[in-house]
């Protein structure tokens, strides 16, 4: 049994400890927001942040999760009521296929907390793990500083919404 | 009292007179046409053994406008501006300058320069070699570009003092050619600058070449008879590594080397192979570590099908560093799937075995970055994964596993040390600094 605390919620998850966290998510918990895309911790379409940091859930055993603080897309926000981040994104339409975006968003929010006025350098360098092959890096860049321009202190109710 | 007073004064004029160097004349910035094209192709091919790209571009600057910053034990020192920009590069340069700054450590205006810039090995270069660099220097695209201030303690940043270090440390060349590889290794390349020891005063440790030292918060591993490598190197595995950033048996450049290998590969192929053997001879002879796992440059390398995903790792050592390798990094270090696309076998890799664990460190934290556009390794970082306290088991069971040797000396302190350090740049974006490459790949279209 392995117990994991994800967008404020304790589980306990009958996987081997060495099970990607991305399939703990998919797989057990029905927490669809971050994809699969390479297995490799190369493109970023499974990122999540773990206490704050954005990390590629693909290649993160879910032993080392445990304890920590597993935050998801899911726990940003509601498509009722998006997270700033996430209306940020819908508002610059920075989605074209849009499998890359869950770990677009995951990855800025992870920057934005930290750092909430980055400048044009930062937010390239921060988010240069994370790859789009639909080429929407301008309207990606543009997500992230209209975020960075509306967003209000981080709200905690966000990281109780669950699935 | 008037004695000493005296002697100090005469010692005073004796050292000014040692300090002074003159100023070379400014000259016009020569005209790109002026050098003969051989002589500039061959002062590219030095520039690339020298691996002088990557000290004087800045991250995300332009090459040859210098910028980098270098830490050393006593400040930081901004490589400068080697592009013939007249007001802020080397435009005004003359050969001779250019010669007496290799030489001498001296620039054309006549003031000390210091030793981050490597002429206590670039004194060895022939003044032909140096006329094709500067050749191919002066053909750069100018570049308008000023460093930053070197921020250096008192009374370090009194340039004349470093008369008196050249006094006690510089062998003035020009060195002994006819070995072209050992000429090569001492002088252009300056292998030593990374991987000989150094003194208190910053100064390679004589009688310790290439005995390991730093660079740039890496360790750079002995490369003389202590080479720490499980599978001994031979001249031909060191030109396949120097050329590609990386050795099925041995492991990969990463940190600092990888811009190294970067450039020898685009370096002409005999000059890489007397780099080569000259290091291998340098290592000399060794017996054979004890069990260095299996050989994944011989034949009988397992197939990488899926039910070889999950093989079981080494038993033994810290349970929980176990763990943590069984879940994290065994799918691909244990896959048997050969380098470069396979994660190397660690038991080979001179990593576990080497004195200091801070490369293992890095690399876990921060991962090898894609080369662009070239088949090489790659890894992700686990910055943010792996608590200190899970890399310090994990570097237990390292050193038990694959290491075969006493556990390091204060772990705890170089993951410390190591995981507060800022991450370099793992992604960088210069091609010439992004390293390991496969120059079999350039000129394929894609």
């Amino acid at each position: 049994m392995v117990s994991l605390r994800v967008n404020g919620q304790e589980h306990a998850l009958d996987v081997d400890p060495e099970t990607p966290l991305l399939y703990a998510l998919r797989d057990e918990l029905g927490l669809n927001g971050a994809k699969y895309g390479c297995g490799l911790g190369q493109c970023g379409a499974c990122t999540v942040m773990v206490d704050g940091q954005a990390v590629f859930s693909c290649v993160v055993p879910v032993l080392l999760a445990q304890g920590r603080e597993v935050t998801t897309l899911e726990g940003l926000g509601t498509p009722e009521a998006p997270g700033p981040t996430q209306r940020a994104f819908i508002k610059e339409q920075a989605a074209q296929c849009g499998y890359c975006i869950p770990g677009m968003i995951m990855r800025a929010e992870a920057l934005l907390r930290r750092a909430p006025h980055p400048s044009d350098a930062e937010i390239r360098e921060h988010m240069h793990p994370n790859l789009c092959r639909c080429g929407t890096h301008a309207r990606i860049l543009r997500a992230i500083r209209r975020a960075a321009e509306t967003r209000e202190a981080p709200r905690t109710a966000f990281a109780e919404g669950g699935r | 009292m008037i004695i000493a007073a005296g002697i100090a004064a005469l010692a005073g004029v004796g050292f000014t007179a040692l300090a002074w160097e003159p100023s070379i004349d400014a000259v016009p910035p020569p005209v790109p046409g002026a050098f003969a094209p051989d002589l500039v192709r061959r002062g590219s091919e030095l520039a690339a053994i020298g691996n002088c790209v990557t000290c004087h571009t800045a991250p995300a600057g332009r090459p040859y406008a210098g910028g980098l910053g270098m830490e050393t034990p006593f400040g930081t020192v901004y490589a400068t501006n080697i592009t013939p920009d007249p007001e802020t590069g080397i435009g005004h340069w003359s050969e001779r300058a250019f010669g007496r700054s290799m030489r001498r450590g001296v620039d054309r205006e006549g003031r000390h320069l210091y030793p981050a810039f490597p002429y206590d090995h670039f004194t060895k270069v022939t003044d032909e070699d140096n006329r094709a660099l500067y050749a191919f220097l002066m053909t750069r695209e100018p570049v308008r570009a000023t460093a930053p201030a070197n921020e250096l303690v008192f009374p370090l940043n009194v340039r004349p003092l470093l008369a008196g270090w050249k006094l006690l440390f510089l062998r003035e060349g020009p060195g002994d050619a006819a070995d072209h590889g050992t000429y090569l290794v001492d002088g252009l390349s300056h292998c030593g600058s990374c991987h000989t020891p150094r003194n208190l005063l910053g100064a390679e440790r004589r009688g310790h070449d290439l005995a390991g030292g730093v660079a740039d918060g890496w360790a750079a591993y002995a490369i003389n008879a202590a080479s720490p490598a499980p599978r001994p190197w031979d001249a031909e595995s060191l030109f396949f590594y120097l050329r590609n950033g990386w050795s099925a048996s041995h492991g990969i450049a990463r940190g600092p080397m990888a811009p190294v290998t970067a450039n020898l590969g685009a370096a002409p192929e005999g000059d890489v192979r007397a780099i080569a053997a000259e290091i291998a001879r340098r290592m000399g002879r060794r017996d054979t570590a004890p069990n260095p796992g299996p050989d994944p440059a011989a034949a009988d390398t397992r197939p990488a099908t899926a039910d070889s995903q999950s093989v079981p790792p080494p038993s033994g050592g810290d349970p929980t560093g176990r763990a943590i390798y069984a879940a994290a990094c065994a799918n691909c270090h244990e896959a048997g799937r050969p380098l470069p696309y396979g994660g190397m076998h660690l038991a080979g890799s001179t990593a576990p075995r080497a004195p200091d664990p801070r490369n293992i460190v890095r690399v876990v934290l921060d991962g090898l970055p894609a080369a662009e556009g070239e088949r090489a390794p790659v890894m992700p970082g686990f910055r943010g994964v792996l608590s200190d306290a899970q890399m310090v088991a994990l570097l237990r069971y390292l050193r038990e596993a694959f290491g075969q040797a006493p556990p390091w000396p204060d772990v705890e302190g170089t993951v410390r040390e190591v995981s507060a350090a800022p991450p370099q740049a793992a992604y960088p974006t210069d091609a010439v600094r992004s390293g390991p490459s496969d120059p079999s790949q350039r000129g394929v279209s894609w």
